[in-house]
């Protein structure tokens, strides 16, 4: 058995498999299937500092292995978790970390003001790269100035762990982590999804309400791969890998590409249980490799 | 989650097969109206789960009944399914339909295409309570028509296909017995607009009207926030706070 602790800035994970945001609720959805405590972080859906409805459906489309989304950041507002989310997951013992998205940065910097409040959340997850919002969201994330701004004002605010989501749809996504970390980021993880678009040819129609959606799943791991190792050699911070990971094998490319930790998203809607199976994984991989602990695989890579 | 083992695959027309699934393990309880998520294996073209009715459940077999219509290729790999081989379901989820508040209630069953999936197991349930059950189902033609046999073990079957093939010609809701006579309570699946007139005609009476969604979906358990459908609530989960509905629920316009 290897040491599988990892310490991403000062949050302290009891091993480095986090659910991604908006793929796992608020774990209470999981529960009957596994011991969620037993998960080094979960990160809850996005929130917003008002109630949002998200989209009209048709909110999702089947792509080859992997799948397009536009929910639009649906979630009943950051008060609402304050008051009934936050008192049924704060103990927990795993690190319970909230996703933070908005359409202005006084919006990004009232929730993370309302967050920081909060004993048991000991990270945020500034969401600048939400493909499914016409104002905000990604919109922020595909400058660097604007992300450079919303990460600085938040940072003001906001005492505990800092960990901001970017976007893959920019043409150097390491310039953008280098501007967020410029600003006070504790860390970044990457990718969000892939921008994409689905056509009914029989209707003549997009599939989705909003035409265009978020690609996820195995279909983008090879860029969210790329993209992880080339952040984690632009930036000092640590780097949060995700983008299609399937099992203990994708997490490890992850790492070995430099990420200290990973998220685990769309496969859990295939296998609610994956987060176990990966966790199980990479200790067997370590086992087998002779590491006695996870921290000697990140950035590993042999070239 | 449960690897169950198919025990048989019955060809029931060219585009619809009944498996017939069971377990070492005891099937759990199973309410009518409840889906099972289906992991489809050896697909390369199907990643996520089918969201599939639980069609019928036999307790003293321990057998659980998936009715699959062919539409893509998950399905059709689904229907190529040999005796003996696992398939890995998530369930039982979603809510269920609602028992009618009296024993002496007239109940219509109307199902259309696959839809008749759920109301099979829904029958089987209301008889079992005590119920008199009517049954209208339509199809394109007798062929498609299918276990009627089955459905006549719980009530009475009323048939239409739209080239006349069998029972009254035309759509399910052009019937003599949904257009001659008033029911208490009205329980449908299947294609949108046939669910829509259903509920539009339930409306005429103020009856109770319950019709089963099938909106696509991911997760199947309301983490994903995919299927949502618009409610007097709001967006809402049809895989948790559905599939079934009461149409006073929906923001149909009817």
């Amino acid at each position: 058995m290897a040491n599988l602790n990892i310490n991403i800035g000062k949050l302290q994970l009891k091993n480095p498999v986090m659910t991604a945001s908006g793929t796992f609720g608020y774990g209470s959805e999981y529960s009957d299937f596994l011991d969620i405590s037993r998960i080094g972080g979960i990160i809850v859906k996005g929130t917003t500092i008002r109630a949002r409805q998200g989209n009209p459906y048709p909110r999702m489309a089947e792509t080859y292995s992997g799948m397009l989304n536009a929910v639009g950041l649906q979630n009943k507002g950051v008060d609402y978790f304050i008051n009934h989310i936050y008192p049924t997951v704060k103990d927990i013992d795993t690190n319970i970390i909230v996703n933070v998205s908005g359409s202005t940065i006084e919006e990004y910097v009232e929730t993370a003001e309302k967050l920081n409040l909060l004993e048991n959340i000991p990270a945020i997850e500034l969401n600048i790269s939400c493909p499914n919002v016409k104002e905000g969201g990604m919109a922020f994330g595909t400058n660097c100035l604007s992300a450079a701004q919303v990460v600085r004002e938040v940072r003001r605010v906001y005492k505990n762990e800092l960990i901001v989501k970017l976007s893959p749809n920019v043409t150097d996504i390491s310039e953008i982590a280098l501007a967020v970390e410029g600003e006070g980021a504790d860390s970044v993880s990457l990718i969000n999804t892939l921008l994409g678009m689905a056509i009914n040819a029989e209707k003549r129609k997009p599939v989705l309400s909003t035409i265009t959606g978020g690609l996820s799943g195995p279909a983008v791991k090879p860029i969210a791969l790329r993209m992880v190792w080339q952040v984690a050699q632009a930036v000092k911070i640590p780097v949060i890998g995700l983008g299609g990971i399937m099992n203990a094998s994708d997490a490890i490319e992850f790492m070995l590409a430099g990420a200290t930790a990973i998220q685990i998203g769309t496969a859990n809607f295939i296998d609610p249980t994956v987060t176990i199976k990966v966790i199980d994984g990479i200790n067997e991989y370590l086992d087998r490799h002779n590491f006695k602990s996870v921290q000697d695989i990140i950035g590993a890579l042999e070239i | 989650m449960l690897d169950l083992i198919l025990k048989e695959n019955k060809v029931l027309s060219d585009q619809y097969n009944l498996l017939i699934l069971t377990s070492k393990d005891k099937i759990p309880e199973i309410l009518p109206g409840q889906f099972a998520e289906v992991r489809v294996d050896g697909s390369p073209t199907t990643f996520l789960r089918r969201p599939i009715s639980i069609h019928y459940v036999d307790y003293e077999l321990n057998e659980l009944w998936l009715l699959i219509q062919v539409k893509g290729d998950g399905t059709k790999r689904l229907s190529n399914l040999a005796p003996g081989e696992s398939l890995n379901l998530l369930f039982p989820l979603g809510n269920s339909f609602q028992e009618p508040a009296s024993k002496e209630a007239g109940i219509l069953l109307v199902g259309g295409g696959c839809g008749v999936a759920p109301l099979l197991y829904l029958g089987a349930h209301l008889k079992k309570k005590g119920f008199h059950v009517n049954f209208l189902l339509g199809a394109r033609s007798k062929a498609d028509l299918i276990e009627l046999c089955e459905y006549e073990r719980f009530g009475n079957v009323y048939t239409t296909t739209e080239d006349g093939s069998h029972g009254e010609s035309g759509f399910v809701t052009q019937h003599s017995i949904l257009n001659n006579t008033v029911f208490d309570y009205y329980y449908t699946c299947g294609p949108t607009p046939m669910m829509k007139a259903v509920a539009r005609h339930a409306n005429k009476t103020k009856a109770n009207c319950q019709v089963s969604l099938e909106n696509t979906m991911a997760c199947g358990i309301g983490a994903c926030l995919c299927c949502v459908t618009d409610t007097t609530d709001g967006h809402v989960c049809v895989c948790t706070e559905g599939p079934v509905f009461n149409i006073t629920k929906l923001k149909w316009q009817i």
